[in-house]
């Protein structure tokens, strides 16, 4: 087996969202996570187009990287009240913090085991990319479609829960 | 060469990292920042599985997708909550609120 | 006439009469004092009237001849107990002596305690008393003795505090049964061992069992807890403190049961579980030492004190002390012997004794009485006799049998205790007779107040005086010593008679009385001087060599102690341990309630905790490979 551009990509775009999410976590300052934040979904959208969802890339980039970072970075801008290299410091209960680092890497290091000594790798590599878009279609309108209007009634009420819980409920 | 098991890797790796943030921060988009890194270390998971597993259709990534839309909603209610407390107590300390204490 | 071997049959009559007697006068007739008593005597007549003939068949034939009828009354695995009559010529000697002499005190007793408010009580106590005593001597196995032997106990706890106002009587009546629960913690010890080694209580399938088994490391402790019973019912050293308290009852009770028949109840068990005693030598022994020296140690208190009634009781003491060295050293009739001419002197004693005091208005001081002779004639003299008979001056019942034990020791080898017994007859004679002329011949006119006694007392008096002096014969050799030939068992020694030892004891006897005559009557040797010279040994006589105050020392530091510290440990082990118990409950919450810090990631972070244990115990195999 040979080490191809394929391969080369993979740990490329892999290292990089790895890294960004390292810059997220590790930033004292909130600016930056958030910017780190918008590489890491730029990673991961990478990812996608390397497993060969071409539709499901794009929508992470317009959906994570342009609208959500974004509303986070407005969200930051209404809260920020401590000069910026303060706004992102860590928790400063040492006891949460060193235990949730410490369950954090107990739980990486189970299932990282679990699915390095499993069979998974017996499988197959990725399909030749196929027409992702028209699969998409058929299934969220066909056999999914109760779950794709949900899915809209969802986002509904979230943007009006998310206006009157920003706007206030004003006395009359 | 690169299989199913560097990309479940991959997003184990990522998920460790959000799981993390939740607890290594005390400022509350920070932590909001944290959960989303977690829900595209499952995005990943599904789709990779979705390529090399069950290969036939497409379900994964319409799962996928659902995902990034309830990840979208519950951002934007998060954010509008954290302003929301900010305005009363004028700070986004997790550490501050207590008032769940004993 | 009554057929004598239905005799036998209606035998359990004998012990039945008292008993029915008590149960009438408790159920019925306790509002008429007179008719109570009535019944009561009443009751041990009948019995001594069925004793008699019973006696005589008894005696008229052979001494192996043993009569037993028994029903079954307790039977479970391991334990059978019948209630059942055995009657031997021991048993009849016995009950001759028990149903005699309670015959007569209890006639005494209507004029002693003619106006006692409580005298229905003091009847009815009196009849349960020798019903039990009956259905001792009568039992034919050792679980009856002893229901029977605790019953007599209770009898005497009444009896003693009969005059329950006072303080005394009842630390007297409480003294007497604690120590003798003492020693009947050991009997039943020795009971229980039988029945477990032997699997029976009755006598004659014990003795056929126990012949040929000689296993010393069983015998030896049976014995030793079985003679546990008579040190405490008939007052051996160390349990012998409670019978001078006992004194505290009325004088009649003190004869009957404190002199003649209860305390003769530990020398009858020696005699009757004989058979047991005489296989293991060391046990004897012990028997012979403990009552050799119960009998000097009592006589020397003897010596020095000045109340009628406990000069009388330290003299039972030692005589009983004698009766069981005789038995300890093997001579089983002579110690039969003693009991019975004892039961008829010492209960004279006693009667004349309360004759004194009743007439003297409950004066009870020997160096407050005096010139008694000159106005009550009868009582003097059936004392005289009395003490002449306890002293053993021939030819009268004491002489023949003190002369038994001591030839018994003195042929057996026994040459240390032969001593002994000689010193303490002569340390009777001196303090009887120190009594007599002090009490009845001394100078003080305290006796001028006094008048005899009314003859409802003075003809047991003169009745038991008789008996005192012929009551003797029938172990003498004038008569062929009939009683050793049927109070006797195979292991008890037999000697001949022996003039030079007779002509000693009496010399002995003498001497006592001439030195009492010399100091107390003559005047010769002033006693004062006597006190004040050996000052130090009459202290230590005069207030019992102490033991009382050891046993009292003993209790507060063992008994106070032990209860002491059993308090500590309830409250501060039982009470500490249930206390941090709810502490700890305390203290957990108040530990606790820190993890509820109201803080978001705090919660997230037990969730997610839990949720990893789960994962890697789940997982377990591969986590453990991968390290």
């Amino acid at each position: 087996m040979s080490f191809t551009i394929n391969d080369l990509a993979f740990v490329l775009t892999a290292g990089l969202t790895v890294g960004a999410a390292l810059g997220v976590v590790f930033s004292r300052n909130i600016v930056h996570s958030a910017l780190f934040l918008i590489l890491a979904f730029l990673g991961v959208a990478g990812i996608f187009m390397e497993l060969g969802a071409g539709f499901l890339g794009l929508v992470q980039i317009l959906v994570y990287a342009g609208a959500i970072s974004v509303l986070i970075i407005f969200a930051i801008m209404l809260v920020m009240n401590v000069e910026a290299g303060h706004t992102n410091l860590p928790n400063s209960s040492r006891g949460i913090h060193l235990g949730g680092a410490l369950v954090a890497l107990l739980l990486t290091i189970s299932l990282g085991a679990a699915i390095w000594r499993s069979e998974l790798s017996a499988f197959p590599g990725p399909q030749p990319v196929s027409d992702t878009v028209g699969a998409l279609a058929e299934l969220m309108l066909g056999r999914y479609v109760v779950a794709f209007e949900v899915a809209a009634i969802l986002l509904l009420l979230a943007v009006v829960g998310a206006i009157i819980l920003a706007r206030g409920v004003e006395e009359e | 060469m690169i299989g199913l098991i560097h990309y479940l890797l991959l997003a184990t790796i990522l998920f460790g990292i959000g799981v993390y943030g939740v607890f290594a921060k005390r400022n509350a988009v920070a932590i909001l920042m944290s959960v989303e890194l977690m829900l595209n270390a499952v995005n990943i998971n599904f789709v990779a599985i979705n390529k090399f597993v069950q290969t036939g259709n497409a379900i994964g990534q319409l799962f996928a997708i659902f995902v990034i839309v309830v990840a979208a909603a519950e951002v934007a209610v998060g954010l509008a909550l954290i302003i929301s407390i900010y305005r009363l107590r004028k700070s986004v300390n997790l550490n501050d609120f207590n008032l769940m204490k004993w | 006439m009554i057929n004598m071997q239905n005799i036998l049959n209606i035998s359990w009559l004998i012990p039945a009469l008292p008993f029915l007697a008590f149960t009438l006068i408790g159920l019925f007739l306790h509002r008429w004092p007179k008719i109570a008593a009535a019944a009561s005597i009443l009751a041990i007549g009948g019995s001594f009237a069925l004793s008699v003939p019973l006696a005589v068949k008894v005696f008229t034939g052979s001494p192996e001849q043993v009569f037993e009828i028994s029903a079954r009354w307790l039977s479970m695995p391991g334990l059978r107990v019948d209630m059942g009559i055995m009657i031997d010529p021991l048993t009849a000697v016995m009950l001759i002596v028990v149903t005699t002499v309670a015959l007569l005190v209890q006639i005494y007793s209507l004029g002693y305690m003619d106006k006692d408010p409580g005298l229905s009580s003091y009847f009815a106590y009196q009849s349960i008393f020798a019903g039990s005593m009956l259905g001792l001597v009568v039992a034919s196995n050792f679980g009856q003795l002893f229901v029977f032997w605790e019953l007599v106990g209770i009898c005497s706890y009444l009896l003693i505090g009969f005059w329950f106002g006072k303080e005394s009587a009842r630390d007297a009546a409480i003294k007497a049964f604690v120590t003798n629960r003492v020693g009947d913690f050991g009997f039943l010890l020795g009971i229980l061992l039988l029945t477990i080694v032997f699997g029976t209580l009755n006598y004659s399938e014990l003795a056929v069992r126990l012949a040929g088994y000689n296993n010393m490391a069983v015998l030896l402790p049976i014995s030793i807890l079985l003679f546990f019973g008579p040190m405490g019912k008939s007052a051996q050293f160390p349990l012998h403190v409670w019978l001078p308290d006992a004194m505290e009852g009325p004088t009649p009770v003190s004869a009957l049961i404190h002199a003649a028949t209860m305390v003769a109840a530990g020398v009858y068990l020696i005699a009757r579980a004989f058979f047991i005693f005489s296989q293991s030598p060391q046990a004897m022994f012990l028997i012979a030492v403990v009552g050799g020296f119960t009998a000097l140690f009592a006589a020397s208190i003897a010596l020095v004190q000045n109340d009628i009634k406990r000069i009388l009781a330290y003299s039972t003491l030692s005589q009983l002390g004698y009766m069981v060295m005789a038995m300890g050293i093997g001579a089983l009739t002579a110690g039969m012997f003693h009991l019975m001419t004892h039961a008829f002197f010492k209960s004279l004693l006693f009667l004349a004794a309360g004759s004194v005091i009743h007439a003297l208005h409950e004066e009870q001081d020997i160096w407050k009485m005096g010139q008694l002779s000159h106005k009550m004639p009868i009582t003097t003299w059936t004392f005289v006799i009395g003490a002449l008979a306890l002293a053993g001056i021939p030819p009268l019942s004491g002489f023949w049998s003190k002369d038994e034990i001591l030839l018994g020791a003195y042929a057996g080898g026994y040459m240390g205790l032969y001593i002994l017994g000689s010193l303490v007859a002569f340390m009777t004679a001196f303090y009887m007779f120190r009594l007599i002329f002090t009490a009845f011949f001394g100078s003080n006119t305290h006796g001028h107040h006094s008048h005899e006694s009314s003859p409802v007392m003075t003809i047991p008096l003169m009745i038991l005086a008789l008996f005192s002096i012929v009551a003797g014969f029938v172990g003498s050799p004038f008569m062929d010593n009939i009683f050793g030939h049927f109070i006797t068992s195979p292991g008890a020694a037999h000697h001949e008679a022996s003039l030079p030892i007779m002509a000693v004891s009496s010399l002995i006897a003498l001497s006592g009385i001439l030195l009492a005559w010399m100091i107390y009557q003559k005047g010769i040797i002033s006693p004062e001087n006597l006190r004040q010279r050996f000052s130090g040994i009459y202290q230590l006589l005069y207030r019992k060599y102490y033991v009382d105050e050891l046993y009292a020392w003993l209790i507060a530091v063992f008994v106070d102690g032990g209860a002491r510290l059993l308090e500590w440990i309830d409250l501060k082990i039982v009470n500490g341990a249930v206390n941090s118990l709810a502490s700890f409950t305390g203290w957990s919450g108040q530990t606790l309630r820190y993890t509820e810090d109201g803080q978001v990631q705090t919660y997230a972070l037990y969730l997610l905790a839990g949720v990893v244990i789960i994962l890697i115990t789940a997982m377990w195999a591969v986590f453990a490979a991968l390290v």
